[in-house]
């Protein structure tokens, strides 16, 4: 049970977020909602690598019999997040651009395109 | 020039990826050069996805190994699986390569004077480079997680292409602040399916995911997280919202590319059920709910079209009724991927007539959104109840809208009507009635097209559009190479059929070769 602890964390994030998405107004918390989604997919990846008492994957300064973790998902991740924060700066940004020419966050109000 | 060739599908990828960081220190020196450079980097990718293209078709799949001793070596000294990075480039892969080659190339010599009055062009161009970037790797690429990559690099750049008149109107930041949460949604959950992959498998490539993968109830899970979300980047009907907006916005050679964008994202599509599943899955279940996304696609697209008075938002919806053209056929050759009888019979035209309708709406719906632009280059405008008489100033323009026009509707001389009617008849066999709609669909497209010529370019001559001439040179050569490209594909249909699209509907249905080409002969 404690084992599956981690999964859980990453369905709670992920549901969260679609949460936000769905059914909050303001932008900033649409960007927070997908960092949510983020975070958990994030979790999920690192997850898959771990092994109970195992060591960091340095090969030459590992302790003879000692078993490593997987490093695989952890490169994954570490890619994830550098592009993680590259959308979250630019989903912000965007943001900013359109609060400059609406004067507001609302997504009630930021609706020009439509048709 | 032999060892050229071995590097070719990474020189595709790196020769723009280089120059898209030159690009601002050569604006730095001299600001015209910015669109040259530009233009001549997507010159030579072209020139190698050719070349590529030739060898391809003629000797088979290629791969290219990332930081092994021959570009070949996939499994290194006696592994039984592949570990490293490789690019895989099969005949649909190159077929895809050809249309982003080709596409991007245009979209770079139209830019070069249609995006002259504005700022900020050194951004520009390194974006549209990035772009370009994103797509060939998504094509090429033989890694999921590489596909992952690149799928955010290829969003990121539309993202702020779409948004790059931002500074100035709130519409353009609007529609990319909707473009990046459905691209950033859609690029988490397949990271989420690699995940799920990756727990299962140990494996990250795509050809050894393929032959081991058994359809479990994760493996289920995966395939429901990454069709809604391919489909999704692909504009098809339940989640198309984005695309009208973002096409629209976006400035008129971007909205080229951003078609193609959304190809490469189609392309994934087949790429993971024929490729990575095949007939692993449900063949029916699957290939019928594309077909669902498709009808939707091809109908709420037509429909939601016909009564827009903007030009490229018009033109946007029709781009989604487009795209269901190829769900349908491509979806009739997944259903009936499990009975070789059918397949034979008409699974095999129908998909031949979904893939090449890829080809052929990149081409034309490019032609039109270039169009479009020429347009509001020279009336400022894309209100159709603004325009009238531009047939009388803009000659050139106004003959190319009726090729492209001819194409979408699918008249005969024109490269629409080959690939339309490749689906027609092969889906009547199928089921009658999906072909019917098809044809309801293609004369709702003709009158829509018919309405925007004659409130264009038909009437007399407006006083407000006195001043209005024919476009600028580099704009004119783009069209008219599109021009050019739909009526050769349109006249010697059987020829492109026969040596691309053939190959590359094979490349799909035979899951074998492209596994084999990995793991070498299983």
């Amino acid at each position: 049970m404690i084992d599956n602890f981690p999964f859980i964390a990453v369905i709670i994030f992920v549901g969260l977020g679609i949460y936000t998405l769905m059914f909050k107004k303001n932008l900033i918390k649409i960007a927070i909602g997908v960092c949510l989604i983020e975070n958990g997919v994030n979790l999920f990846l690192i997850t898959l690598g771990y092994k109970k008492g195992a060591v960091a994957p340095i090969y030459t300064q590992v302790p003879s019999g000692q078993s490593m973790v997987l490093p695989t998902p952890q490169a994954l991740t570490l890619t994830s997040i550098v592009i993680g924060i590259a959308t979250t700066a630019l989903i912000l940004s965007i943001a900013m651009m359109i609060y400059k020419h609406y004067s507001t966050l609302d997504t009630e109000q930021v609706r020009r395109l439509r048709g | 020039m032999n060892n050229l060739l071995n590097h070719a599908p990474i020189l595709i990828v790196a020769i723009p990826l280089l120059a898209a960081f030159l690009i601002p220190i050569v604006g730095k020196v001299n600001k015209k050069a910015e669109g040259i450079t530009t233009t001549f980097a997507l010159g030579i990718s072209l020139a190698l996805t050719i070349i590529l293209a030739i060898k391809i078709l003629s000797v088979g799949p290629q791969v290219y190994v990332f930081g092994a001793k021959s570009p070949s070596l996939t499994l290194p000294s006696g592994l039984k699986f592949p570990i490293r990075i490789m690019f895989e480039v099969d005949a649909m892969g190159i077929f895809m390569g050809l249309i982003t080659a080709i596409v991007s190339f245009l979209g770079a010599i139209y830019s070069l004077t249609f995006m002259g009055k504005y700022d900020g062009l050194d951004k520009y161009y390194s974006l549209l480079l990035l772009l370009t970037v994103g797509m060939f790797g998504m094509e090429f690429t033989g890694d999921i997680f590489n596909f992952f990559v690149f799928l955010e690099i290829a969003s990121i750049a539309s993202v702020a292409l779409i948004s790059f008149r931002g500074t100035d109107l709130g519409e353009p930041a609007e529609a990319g602040f909707k473009y990046m949460v459905v691209s950033s949604i859609s690029a988490l959950m397949v990271l989420f399916a690699v995940g799920i992959f990756y727990g299962q498998y140990d494996l990250l490539n795509f050809a050894a995911i393929a032959s081991v993968i058994k359809y479990s109830q994760l493996d289920k899970i995966a395939l429901g997280l990454l069709v809604p979300v391919l489909a999704m980047k692909a504009g098809a009907v339940p989640m198309h919202m984005w695309t009208p907006d973002a096409y629209s916005e976006a400035p008129a050679p971007i909205t080229m590319i951003l078609v193609a964008a959304s190809q490469a994202s189609l392309y994934a599509l087949f790429r993971v059920t024929f490729s990575l599943y095949n007939i692993s899955l449900s063949t029916l279940t699957v290939g019928w709910v594309i077909i669902i996304f498709g009808l939707l696609s091809m109908f709420i697209g037509v429909t939601m079209a016909i009564i827009q008075k903007d030009i490229k938002r018009l033109m946007a919806y029709h781009a989604i009724s487009q795209t269901g053209y190829m769900l349908l056929g491509v979806g009739v050759g997944l259903a009936v991927l499990a009975n070789p009888a059918a397949l034979q019979k008409y699974g095999i035209t129908a998909m031949e007539g979904g893939i090449f309708h890829i080809m052929n709406h990149a081409m034309y719906k490019g032609l039109l959104f270039l169009t479009a632009g020429a347009l509001f280059y020279r009336t400022g405008t894309r209100d159709l109840n603004k325009m009238g008489g531009l047939a009388h100033s803009m000659k050139y323009t106004t003959i190319f809208f009726i090729i492209g026009a001819a194409a979408i509707a699918g008249l005969p001389p024109f490269n629409g009507f080959a690939s339309k009617l490749l689906i027609y008849e092969s889906v009547y066999r199928f089921n009658p009635l999906l072909s019917i709609i098809a044809m309801v669909v293609s004369i709702l497209t003709l009158a829509s097209f018919v309405k925007v010529f004659h409130s264009a370019f038909l009437g007399p001559k407006l006083p407000q559009f006195k001043e209005a001439k024919e476009v600028p040179r580099s704009m004119i050569f783009a069209m008219a190479a599109l021009s050019c490209i739909i009526i050769f594909f349109g006249l010697f249909p059987n020829l492109i059929v026969k040596n691309l699209v053939h190959p590359a509907v094979m490349s799909l249905i035979e899951q074998f070769k492209y596994t084999g080409t990995v793991l070498g002969g299983m």
